[in-house]
Parts: C-alpha cells; structure tokens; sequence
C-alpha cells in the first residue's frame, strides 16, 4: 500500500505502523463521573466498520507524523491522508 | 452411510455408485430450537455436538457461502495445546483430547497427526519463558519438553545453526501437537451433524436478527425469515459486521493473516517448528507442500488478501530459519479475516440480548479450536452454563480487567 | 542431427549446447528450452503425474506446464519442480526426473495405477481410521512417501538473491503483440514505461505462429520494435522477468531470472531479482492459455496443446513426433495441421469435433468425430477416433495436438479478488470490471484473440491509461494483421467410461469430478478441495475452466452460475531465496553496535543479541573455564572497586519545552512537575489497560528540558507512544521530543571507586562530590579537557554510580580512557550478564517481569502511582479484576541449599499439597548466582507474595524433573537499605 503523506507525498505503507481507529484520539477525562466506563468503551470496543476506516498511521520509518488515514477496509482505497496533530486540535483536544 | 476400507473396496468394485451425498442439501424450516450462524468449523462442530451429546433437537446450520469456506477451510492446520494461561491451557488441552480422537468420533479421516510442534528459543529469556509455559503445561496435563540446542540439532540437523543472525539455543517441544486435514474437519462434522438431524442451509446469509423485548425471535436472511428460540453467532472475521446487527460493539478488530504453501516435495520436514526470532511457522502437508505462515498484515481489513511486505517479511524469515527451502518455490499465498480480539483471547459467551449467544475473537487460532469450541458452544447453548473449561470467555472481561492476555501485548489486536 | 529436429526456427543450429538428463547426455540448441532440447532428442517421456505416476511428457510451451517437471541442476542449486519448458538450455545442464521409485521408464510406484479404481477422489477421507494407532504409524508415512514431486537438496544454496524498486508511468506486462504496441504507445508518447515479458525473447505468440502478420513476418516487427524501444531512455525492457503478483495501490512483485539461463551466475550477479513496481498505470497483455479436450488416457506422453506444437515446430524448429493427430473444436486444428505439414511432418488426421468442420489440403479431416482413446505405455502410439458415422478407427501417431480453445490469462486481473464474467463468443471467462485499482487488460488477456485485436487494444489501452495521467498519446502505425474470427463450439470432454484427465498432474479426472458431484461436493470450491482439481503446481492454468464445465454440466447450470475458485499471487511458483533476498543468515536483521564494541572485541569479550543490538555478555580473562568464572567476578569487582558498562542501548529521548514536565506528567505514573533542575528521578509508564510496560528515568537539565531513559528493549515502543501523546492526547502541550538513543554513547560507572576514577576524567571545575553531586544528581560537564558530557548518579547495581554520555563518535575514546585511568583501581569491564545478576540482587525488574500482564500493584509500586494527576492507564489501572485480594507480588527466592539453582520458568507450589495447575503459586521470572551473596537467588511472583515472607515453597520444575525448596524472602538481597547509592 501507499500512503499520501500530507507532508512527504507517497510513501510506501511499510514504513509507517499501524496502531488502529482513530477514535483512539478521543481519550475520556478521567475525572468524569463514567470514567470508568468510558475508558472501556475508548480503549476495548471498536466500530470495526466494513468500508470507510479512520485509523491511525505512525511514520516510524520517517518523520515521525502520527497519520489520520482514511481507508476503505473492503478494498483498501485510501481516500484521505491528514496530520493526527490537526484531527486532534480540530476535535477539540489541548492539554488535557 | 458409513465409512471404511471394507466399502472403499466395494464402491470400487461397483463403479462408486453407491456414495451418497456427505450432507443433505436442504431448505430453510420457518423456525427451528437452534439456529447457528456460520458453517465453520466451530458451527458445524457446535451443531454436531448440540445434537450428539447435549440432545438438542431442531438445529440449524446457516452459512451465506458453501460450508467451510472461512478460515477452517483457509488455515495452517496446526492443534496444539500449548498455552499459558489458565484461562486458555485447560481449554486447548480438552480441545486436543477431542482432536485425538477424531477420526473414530466422526468416522470421517481428517488426518490428525501429531507431528509434535517445536517452539524455537534464542535467548535467554526466552527459554525462561518457555520453561514457564512447559511446566504450566504439564501442570495442566499437556504434555512439554525442553531441548537444549544439540537436541534441536538432533531432530531438525537442517536448521540454520552456524550463520544465524539469531542463534538457536533450545526449543520447546510438544509432541502431541501436529497438523490436521483442514477442509476435512468441516466436511466430517458436517457430515456428522446431518446424520443427528442437523440442517445445514448453504447460500443463506443472515441480514438481520428479529429482536422483541430483549429477547431473540429469529433471523432474517437471503432466504427468508428464520424463526430461532435460540441463535449462536460463529463468524469469525465477520463477527462485528453480524453482531452490529444486534446492536452491539464488540472487543473485535478484523484483520487479514496471510498463509503460503510451497510446490508439493518429498518428505522434507517432519513435524511442525516455530522460528523464536522472526515471524515463520511451518510444517508439510500429507501432500507435500510446505505450509507456513507468519504475522498479520497489521491493519483492519476484511479484503481476504495482504500485501508484500509481510510476504517477504515472512520468507525471509523462513529462509534465515531453513537455509534449504531457498531453491524451493512458492506456490500460492492467501488470506484469511481474524477477529483479532483485544487481549488475544476468544469469547464463547451470552450476550445481553436473552437468547443470542456469541462465539469469536479467536484471532488466528482458531482451528485448533474447533472441536472444543463446538463443545462448549453447544454446552452455553444447552444449558445456559459456560463449559468448565471455558469459564474465562467472558465478553465483559475488560470491564472486570480479568484479562487472558496471552503475549502481553495488551488492548492492541495486532500484536496478538 | 538430432532425430525430431526440423529446420530454421529461433534456434541457433550452429550453436550445440550437450546437457543430461537423468545421467544420459544429449544436445540441444541456443535458443531451446529444456524441453524442445529433449524433443528434439526424440524424448517425450519427461516426469510422472503426482497420484498414479502415470508417465508424462511435455504439454505446454510455457510457464503453465503441469506435466514435466524436473530437479534442475544439483547440489545446492538443486531446484525441485522446474517446468522444462521454462528451462533456457545451457551448456552442462543437467537436468533429473523426479516423483519416481527406480527409473522414469520403470517407475515403480506406477503399480499405483492398477489400483486406480480404490484411489478416487477423497477415498483417504473415508479409510485409514483403524486402528487408530496404524494412521500416523503406518498409513500416513506410506502415503507422505508417495506424494510430494522434488526433493530438496539440504546443501547449502551458493547463489545470491537482490530486491529492487522500480517505478513508472505504465507497467506492460507480456511482450506479445498487445504489449509491444502498448510499449510503443507509450515510450513514444514520453512516458516512463516498463515492458515485463516472462520468456527470454520479446514478441509472445508472434514468435510462435506463421500467421499473425501480413505485411512482414512477426519476427521481423518484433526485432523492430525491440529496436526503437530499446533506443527509448524513457523505457525498459524486461525479459526473463514474470510479474508474479498485484498488489495494493499499483505495487506489483515481479521475478526477473538473471542468472538462471546460465551454468552459474557472473561473479557478484545475483540469481533472480525480485522488483516491488511502483505503476502508475499497469496494462496487462498476458495472452491467453489453452485448453484441452478431456478424452480417455488423454494423458500419454505426445499428447499436447495445439498451440504447443505449433510453437515447438515453428519456434523451437522440433516436433514430439513424425506424425502427429490433431483434435479440435475449431479452425484452431486447421490452422496448427497446417503449420505442422508445411514443416514436413505427417499429419494423418485432423479429428475436428464439427460435423461442418472444412477440408484441408495435405490430410484428412474427420468432421464430427472424436477421439475416444489413446494407446501407447510410455508415448502415444495411436489414437482410437469415433467418427461422425459411430464407427472407430484407430490411427497410428506419435503425438496428438489437442485443442479446446483458449481462455485469457486471468491472474493477475484477480489477485484482488475481482471476479472475471463470462464471454459466449469465445467460450472462456474474460477480465470482470472490477480489476486491481490503476489496471487495464489488452490483447488475448482481454479476450481479444485476433493478431490485429491484440495490436489494437494494446495501443487504444496504452492510451486510455495515459490520458488518466495526464499524458498524450495516441495509436501510431501498426502493422497489418490476421484479424481471423473466434467464435467456436465449446467442447469440454469426450463421454465415455474410464479415465479422462481434466488435472493432469494432481490426476483428477472427470469421473472424479462426477464423483464429487455425487457426493455433495458441489461448490467449486468444495470440487477444488474434494478433488484437489487446480491445486498442483500449475494452479489449475490448463485445468479449472474444464473442471468447472464438467461440473456446470452435471448441475445443469451454466458455467458462470458455477463460477471460478479464486486466483492467488503468485502467478507462477516463486522461489522462496527470491523473496528472500539478501535478508537471510547473518543479514537477517540489521546488527547494531554499541560505541564501545571495537574496544570489546580486542578484551575478547563474548557478545549476546540483545534486539538488534550486539552487547558484551561477560569478558574472560585468561584461566577462567567457565562463563560463571568471568561473571562473579565481574561483579565481585564492580561492587568491591568499580566496574563500566556499556549502557548505550537504553533508549534516550531528549524533551524539551515549557510544557515538557506536565507532558511527562502524563507520561508516568508519578510525578515530575516538581523534580529539581539537576535531579533525575525513576518513572513507571503503564499501558492505557493499567499494565506496567516501562520503566527509567527521566533526568531534570533545566527547567524546560528533561532526558527520559527506557528500557533497551522498547526504546522505539516508549517513543512512538510519546509521540502518540504529543501528537493525538495532548496536541496543545508546547513541547518537543526526539530520540537520541544513538547520538549518545552511555556508561555506567559503579562501585565505591566511582567516583575517584570520574573525578581523574571529570574536568576541573565540576565538582561531583557527594556533597555537590547526591545521589540522583544530574548535570551536564565536561570531561577530558572539555569534551560535552553529561552525568547521571544513578544505580542499577545498587552501588555508588552513575552513568555518563558523550557522543557516540567519543564513545570508543571513552572507554579507552576509563579504563586506562581506573587501571590503579582495578577497574573491571562488565556484561549484560553481571549487570543482570547484580539487578536480580537488587531485586530491580526487567523484561522478564514486565511481561505485559504485570501491574504497578505487582511490583510492589502501588504507591508510586499519583492519584492527583492524570496518567496513561491511571482509569483502567484501578479495575477490580488489577487490584484483588493476594494478587501476584514480586518477591525474592533463596534456595534451602545455597549451591542448588532456582530454574527461572519454575512454579510455586505449598510444600504440602498437590502439584498441578490448581495449586500454582506463582512463577520464577529471573534467576541467577549471587556472587555477594554466596548463594543462588531468583525472583518471581507470588500469590500474596507480600505477606508470605519467610515461607518456604517447593520450586516445581517437571518440565526438567526438578524441584527443590526455597525461601520467599524480600526481592532486595544487597544493601536493602540503599545506603551505599547515598555514599
């Protein structure tokens, strides 16, 4: 597979490591009265959708980005490529 | 009909006419006591033993393609039990017991060998961990030894010893492990579970569960509405696409696990052995080839295909393990969809829906499971009760953090 | 002149190359492959099929052969299965049968035949289950015996293997007619262009029928456009190379045979190369295969493809015989009888199964007849024709070419489980539309089975595939073709009751595959697998189509509703060194050098692999017999006087920013928002599922500036979850990290005389005593006249020490340098293994306690965690399933006889009581001499390992039939009280 670094431009899938969806961003507060159960929920239960995946890429091989690949897990089309960094922040997330 | 040398001899005396059909080809019955879903190994071995030694009546075997086309028909078909844990070694001990006795049990030869798996070690702390695993093992009543280097050169003198990268210093031997005609297994508890009243409904994919207060009613599929008191999922590698359609999220990723065999040559290796320093397992079947396999791709998928890098990865591998197969060809690659579960552990468990029951996340070891996981699914559906040996499967072990996390690699499915 | 040799053809007749085969020597040609070489000789027994060793001779003329199959060469470059007719013929070859017991001719596991009839498919399913024991004892080792083909060498492979990457616009594979017009298209429109051909000569069919051209011969335009490719910058051509396998995204793997045409490679080439191409585009001009009529013993040596002997006879200039029938369902027969005659060779007869087939000049045509049987032990010596009349005739011949059409070389158009449909016109399954993203199909792959077709779809696809680029091109002049029609009447198999072979190598027949139709075994794939119908080495090329139109018959439906097994890379066998490369025995994995190997290797030290790493593991000196003698008395010496290790493997990430000790924070469990500047402190990260992973420190240079060390075992893991924090949690925190694990080399420097030796390399106006540099003091220096370092006061073995960095490229001078200043202390070099043992002696846990399944809570480290800061795996940590009642404690073990070892991988069990899983107490992780101790220790986890000190346990060890007794004593063995660290 090749994956369109939004950086670096194509890049051979085999340099990056894959840690899974990227709901993996949205870590719960900890000091939320469900943390408990939203950290099961965050950590262990997966949408494992058929078609359209969102899932997280490491450039280990390279620079070193964190990805957003968006894949299609039927027929590995990827469709869209973006840095984690800016999926993060746009979700919202800071120093917490 | 029943199998033999004696009716062999017969048919072929007589033009083979006499053989009837393995299983009958039957049509969907508006409603029936069980339906399972899914005719894999573990559903057809759930449906045969449901039947045969729990007593179940009116049972039904649902699968969307031909039977045995999932992962038992697409393996590497090895048993073993050689596990660490409590909550897996009594399990896969019962499952290898079950496997040892096959043959007589279905009258069907599927071929279990036990060859006897070697586990390679190349360190220190391996061996380490392999003495830990050999003694859970036997404490468990498996069977373990551990060879020192000149014992592995005894039995595979054709290792790459003397220009290895990682070089072999043991192996963890367990003779009762070995291989099994694969395709067979299907085929005889198929053919088994027919013969106790079991339909089995190919081309008849379910597209959805009939739910009423929390309770199961039945099954929708290709071929019309299937009434059901009781339904058994045992999907793997579909097993969140069917589960979704109850509502639920499970502990499940699916990912592909590429496995290969090898133009068919004389007898090369013996029994079954596993690489410690990279990914490559490998054993040779009655026919020939080498089978072998080694790490999933390592992302979510359910395209039944992989890509290059873990082909050469895995060749590699072998190649550096067995200088020798170097001038022996490839032949044909495939893939397989694995419910990679969170902690590497399956689940034959309940689910909150009263009357829906699910059987997954066996991650790429399911086959050696087969008989057991019949066993205890039948036993969960049958009485309600987790088999003995199957107490730990729980789908809320994450909650509880009662964890069986085999490799240690924690809530990341690929690693397992 | 050898015997079945014709004249002209590609062949060089003045070139005689000898080779040998099965001990006998014979010659061939430049320019032949291994199996027209041995037609020429008159040679059409070539191997045995797999069940029946029925014999076999050669049927293809190409990579799809099933039927001669050889062992190639000897010695370590024995290859097992080798398809003659891919063999290039080179002076020496030598060349052996295989799957045989005695000679090819007498082979005597062709006893297996007579028993035919007990032998159908799946019979072993059905027997061999009593008595049990007799399966693996008797029956399974007959059977092992019997099947396979080659054997494998075991001698070590002399040859070297490569791996290349490739890129370009359009990937062209197959350089026949669609492929040669594609290329040009595209080379002259400038685009990058690679022409993949598997035969070592361009111009596929063209070179093998007398047809395709009008204007010009075929040879002629092939050589011309091998010419301007050939002058093209912008394209390269690639013979003897098979693309073996499409991929994701445009990537195909591609075998290119360097070296194979020849007795040995040239020095430093190496024997195949394995290409990962990068296309673009990929346009697919496979060509097609043909098909053959199943008819009774269809299987004798001398009956071939049609096509085969045209190629044979017109190519390769030989002819498996003097007088060959011909049998077909279309103009096919026509047109190779034609072919045939004009090279002089007799055709008797051309059994056309059309009552309406045509005259021909020269022979004479049986329309609607068939043939129903063959006759000859070792090489077809008549057929037995059932003419349209239902009389018989047997006709004398030396060879049947048998045709049944063609079907499109589908591999590759599936290898991402497209689907191919069904065409009616010509009767065969052509590309569907859902191809491999980026690829295009031309020519006879594309179902286009006309000269003038091919040529055309080639150049129109180079084009389209080109405009998606972006690019220009368009269809230039091509010469004038045979565009003849393709429509025929599909014939599958004469009817009749004994064998008629559908798999010629497996030996699956139609009656078996009638058999599996009877028995359920319906599916295609159930057909496969019942029957193993497309499983030999062929993968079913020749076969699946004729199988599944047998079994459509028997169902009675139509052969798509039947539909196709699915197609696997590779698209031909692979050898497995290929794949390989030069990744294989010492190469396996990269090593990694610490800076002060060089130094180490002249010591003599012995190393160990650690990862990737190689560390020293222990330094003999002279007169010490075993490993233990150097190790107890490195440690000995490191704790009486000093001793230096090299610790460069630990990962070292640098953290830098404002925010940098509220992202470690996050990182461990305890807190670093407070450390001092010029402080280090021990950390703990756990998972986010609350296990404990990792552990180091993290050292305070300034404010905003931290040093993390991790274990040598996850420096990449720590990292990339730092990063994963950073970049994913806590996007908004100001802070940077990088690794630095190789741009520092790192000693550790221990015992009471530590301090003195750094103090003689410390420069002057740092000050590390006691006083100004505690315990756990960090700062950065200079040493040896204002070298950059940094030093550490940290300990591992539990003495006064302290680890120093410099750059790695100082690395080796330091060590020098430490060793020649501490000479007046005795200063002793140690290896893993006595830094191993004096951390077991510390009771500190590594990687064999951090197993992946240990908590803070286990380690005895519960109350390191902070319950007022978040942390990675602080929520999931406190799950009660990770906190219950006499959970595992990590403990140490000292044994009741102080000289009896405590194997690591040992259970606890009560010293009353069973011994079986139910009463397992827990498990030895580490183990080793204590050389301070005079005793053997170990540590482990126990059940409530916590309040159980002073209880003994029997280590139970039956793996290796051991046990003895021990005493669960506190995991801190030396100095518990810590007080020589402070000193």
């Amino acid at each position: 597979m090749l994956i369109n670094h939004p950086i670096l431009g194509p890049r051979d899938a085999a340099e990056f490591t894959y840690l899974g969806d990227a709901a993996l961003i949205d870590r719960p507060n900890w000091q939320a009265d469900d943390a408990a159960e939203a950290f099961h929920d965050y950590l262990y239960l997966r949408d494992n959708p058929a078609g359209l995946h969102r899932e997280l890429w490491f450039h280990e091989q390279g620079d070193r980005s964190w990805l957003v690949v968006t894949r299609n897990t039927l027929t590995h089309e990827i469709t869209s490529v973006e840095l984690a960094r800016d999926v993060a922040l746009a979700r919202g997330r800071g120093k917490e | 009909m029943r199998y033999s040398g004696f009716r062999v001899i017969k048919e072929a005396l007589t033009g083979h006419r006499g053989w009837k059909p393995a299983w009958r080809d039957v049509a969907p019955q508006a409603e029936y006591d069980y339906v399972i879903i899914g005719g894999g190994g573990h559903g057809l071995a759930a449906a045969y033993y449901l039947a045969k030694q729990f007593g179940g009546k009116k049972i039904a075997v649902l699968e969307k393609g031909w039977i045995g086309g999932g992962n038992v028909g697409r393996n590497t078909t090895i048993i073993r039990s050689n596990y660490l844990l409590d909550g897996n070694e009594p399990f896969y001990e019962f499952s290898l017991k079950l496997w040892e006795n096959l043959e007589q049990e279905l009258n069907y030869n599927a071929m279990v060998s036990q060859r006897g798996i070697l586990n390679l070690v190349h360190t220190d702390a391996q061996r380490d961990a392999a003495r830990r695993r050999g003694n859970a093992m036997i404490l468990n009543g498996s069977d373990a030894e551990l060879l020192d280097a000149d014992g592995v050169r005894k039995m595979y003198p054709f290792l790459n010893f003397d220009n290895a990268r990682f070089p072999i210093k043991g192996g963890l031997l367990h003779r009762r492990g070995g291989t099994v005609r694969h395709d067979a297994v299907a085929w005889g508890y198929a053919r088994g579970a027919d013969q106790h009243g079991v339909d089995i409904i190919q081309n008849c994919e379910v597209t959805g569960f009939r739910i009423d207060g929390g309770k199961i009613k039945g099954v929708e599929t290709t071929r019309g509405y299937i009434g059901a008191k009781k339904v058994a999922s045992s999907v793997a590698g579909s097993s969140s696409r069917v589960m979704s359609m109850a509502g639920m999220r499970l502990p499940i990723e699916s990912h592909v696990l590429q496995a290969f065999v090898s133009e068919g040559l004389k007898p090369t290796i013996p029994g079954v052995i596993t690489y410690g320093a990279g990914h490559f397992y490998c054993s040779q079947s009655d026919k020939g080839g080498l089978v072998f396999g080694g790490d999933i791709d390592g992302y979510n998928t359910y395209a039944q295909r992989g890509n290059l890098p873990v082909v050469e990865d895995v060749i590699e591998s072998g190649v550096s393990l067995i200088p020798a197969l170097g001038r022996v060809r490839l032949l044909r690659s495939w893939g397989g969809i694995m419910d990679m579960s969170m902690d590497g552990s399956p689940f034959i468990d309940k689910t909150h829906i009263e009357g829906l029951y699910f059987n997954g996340g066996w991650c790429y070891g399911g086959f050696k499971a087969t008989p057991a996981a019949g066993w205890c699914l039948a036993h969960l559906l049958a009485t309600d009760t987790p088999h003995e040996t199957a107490t730990a499967y729980r789908l809320d072990r994450f909650r509880s953090g009662l964890i069986i996390d085999e490799k240690g690699q924690g809530a990341q499915p690929n690693l397992h | 002149m050898t015997i079945n040799r014709l004249k002209g053809g590609l062949v060089d007749h003045g070139a005689p190359l000898n080779f040998t085969f099965d001990g006998k020597t014979y010659q061939g040609l430049a320019g032949d492959t291994l199996a027209s070489a041995l037609l020429a000789n008159g040679r059409r027994l070539m191997g045995r099929s797999f069940k029946y060793h029925r014999p076999r001779g050669v049927m293809t003329a190409g990579s799809e052969e099933p039927n001669a199959l050889v062992e190639l060469r000897e010695g370590g470059r024995q290859e097992p299965n080798t398809r003659a007719t891919t063999v290039e013929l080179f002076d020496g070859l030598t060349a052996n049968s295989q799957n045989r017991i005695g000679s090819l001719e007498r082979d005597l596991m062709g006893v297996n035949d007579l028993f035919a009839n007990f032998l159908s498919a799946g019979f072993y399913y059905k027997t061999f289950m009593w008595p049990r024991a007799f399966w693996e004892k008797i029956y399974e080792p007959i059977i092992r015996n019997a099947a396979g083909l080659g054997s494998v060498s075991f001698e070590d492979d002399p040859d070297l293997y490569d791996k290349g990457f490739l890129h370009c616009d359009l990937l062209v594979i197959g350089a026949g007619p669609a492929g040669l017009a594609a290329a040009l298209t595209a080379g002259r429109a400038g685009a990058r262009v690679i022409l993949a051909e598997e035969d070592f000569l361009l111009g596929g069919r063209l070179l093998a029928e007398t047809s395709g051209l009008e204007d010009q011969s075929g040879l002629g335009w092939v050589t011309q456009a091998q010419a301007e490719l050939s002058a093209m910058d912008n394209v390269r051509i690639m013979p003897r190379t098979t693309v073996a396998g499409a991929y994701d995204h445009g990537i195909y793997g591609a075998v290119e045979r360097v070296s194979d045409h020849l007795a040995v490679p040239e020095a430093g080439k190496p024997r195949q190369c394995f290409w990962r191409i990068y296309s673009k585009r990929a346009l697919v001009c496979a060509g097609a295969l043909e098909r053959p009529i199943a008819f009774e013993n269809n299987d004798r040596p001398g009956v071939m493809l049609a096509g085969a002997t045209r190629a044979y006879a017109n190519r390769w200039a030989v002819t498996p015989a003097q007088s060959v029938v011909v049998f077909a369902n279309s103009d096919d027969g026509h047109k190779t009888a034609a072919d045939l005659m004009a090279k002089g060779i007799e055709v008797p007869a051309i059994v056309d199964i059309r009552a309406d087939a045509p005259a021909l000049p020269g022979t004479e045509v049986l329309a609607g007849a068939q043939i129903i049987d063959t006759k000859g032990r070792l090489g077809v010596t008549s057929v037995t024709v059932r003419l349209a009349n239902g009389q018989t005739r047997s006709i004398a011949c030396g060879a049947v070419a048998n045709s049944g059409g063609w079907n499109p070389n589908l591999g590759l158009t599936c290898h991402q489980r497209g689907r191919p449909t069904w065409n009616d016109h010509i009767h065969a399954f052509v590309p569907g539309a859902d191809l491999p993203v980026g690829q295009l199909v031309a020519g006879a792959a594309a179902g286009q089975f006309s000269t003038h077709a091919a040529l055309t779809t080639g150049a129109e696809q180079a084009v389209a595939a080109l405009a998606d680029l972006g690019i220009t091109a368009s269809v230039g002049d091509l010469p004038k073709a045979e565009d003849a029609p393709r429509a025929m009447t599909p014939f599958w198999h004469v009817k009749g009751a004994k064998r008629a072979w559908v798999d010629f190598q497996n030996d699956v027949t139609v009656k078996d595959v009638k058999l599996s139709h009877q028995e359920g075994f319906r599916a295609v794939e159930h057909l496969k697998r019942y029957t193993t119908l497309g499983m030999a080495t062929d993968q079913g090329k020749t076969s699946n189509v004729t199988g599944l139109a047998v079994m459509a018959e028997l169902t009675g439906k139509s052969i798509p509703e039947t539909g196709t097994t699915i197609y696997r890379p590779p698209y031909v066998p692979v050898a497995m060194g290929t794949l390989a490369g030069r990744s294989v025995g010492k190469e396996f994995h990269p090593t990694r050098l610490t800076p002060s190997h060089k130094w180490a290797e002249e010591q003599g030290a012995v190393f160990v692999e650690v990862g990737n790493w190689l560390r020293a593991q222990w330094f003999p000196k002279a007169g010490e017999t075993t490993w233990r003698d150097s190790v107890d008395r490195e440690v000995t010496a490191t704790r009486q006087s000093v001793g230096v290790c090299d610790v460069t493997t630990l990962g070292k990430i640098d953290v830098q920013g404002p925010d940098a000790a509220e992202f470690l924070n996050k990182l461990y469990i305890n807190g670093f928002a407070k450390l001092a500047v010029g402080k280090v402190r021990y950390g703990v990260m756990l998972r986010e599922d609350g296990i404990a992973y990792d552990d180091g420190t993290a050292a305070r240079l300034a404010e905003d500036h931290f040093v993390v060390t991790t274990t040598t075992a996850n420096a990449v893991l720590v990292y990339r979850n730092m990063e994963f924090a950073r970049q994913c949690l806590f996007p908004g925190l100001d802070v940077q990290i990088i690794s630095t694990t190789e741009a520092w080399a790192q000693y550790a420097v221990a015992g009471p005389n530590s301090r003195k030796l750094l103090q003689k390399i410390v420069d002057p106006e740092f000050d590390i005593s006691n006083e100004a540099f505690p315990f756990m003091g960090c700062r950065e220096i200079t040493v040896c006249g204002g070298l950059r370092a940094r030093l550490f006061r940290i300990s591992f073995s539990g003495e006064l020490a302290y680890e120093i960095a410099v750059p790695t490229r100082y690395g080796d001078a330091l060590i020098r340098r430490l060793m020649a200043e501490g000479e007046e202390f005795n200063v002793t070099p140690y290896g893993t293994e006595a830094l191993g043992v004096m951390r077991i002696e510390k009771g500190h846990a590594v990687g064999n306690e951090l197993n992946g399944t240990t908590t803070a809570a286990n380690l005895g480290m519960a109350r390191m965690v902070s319950k007022k800061k978040d942390c990675i795996g602080n929520t999931l940590s406190e799950r009660d399933g990770l906190n219950r009642e006499g959970d595992y404690r990590l403990v140490g073990l000292k044994p009741k006889e102080a000289q009896k070892m405590i194997p690591a991988g040992a259970h606890m069990m009560s010293q009353t009581g069973s011994v079986d899983a139910a009463s397992d107490q827990g498990y030895v992780t580490s183990a080793c001499y204590s050389p301070s101790l005079e005793s053997y220790i170990a540590l482990g986890f126990l059940k409530d390992g916590a309040n159980r000190m002073g209880e003994t346990l029997r280590m139970v060890n039956p793996l290796e039939g051991t046990e003895l007794l021990a005493e669960v004593v506190s995991a801190h063995f030396v100095d518990p009280e810590g007080g020589r660290l402070r000193d």
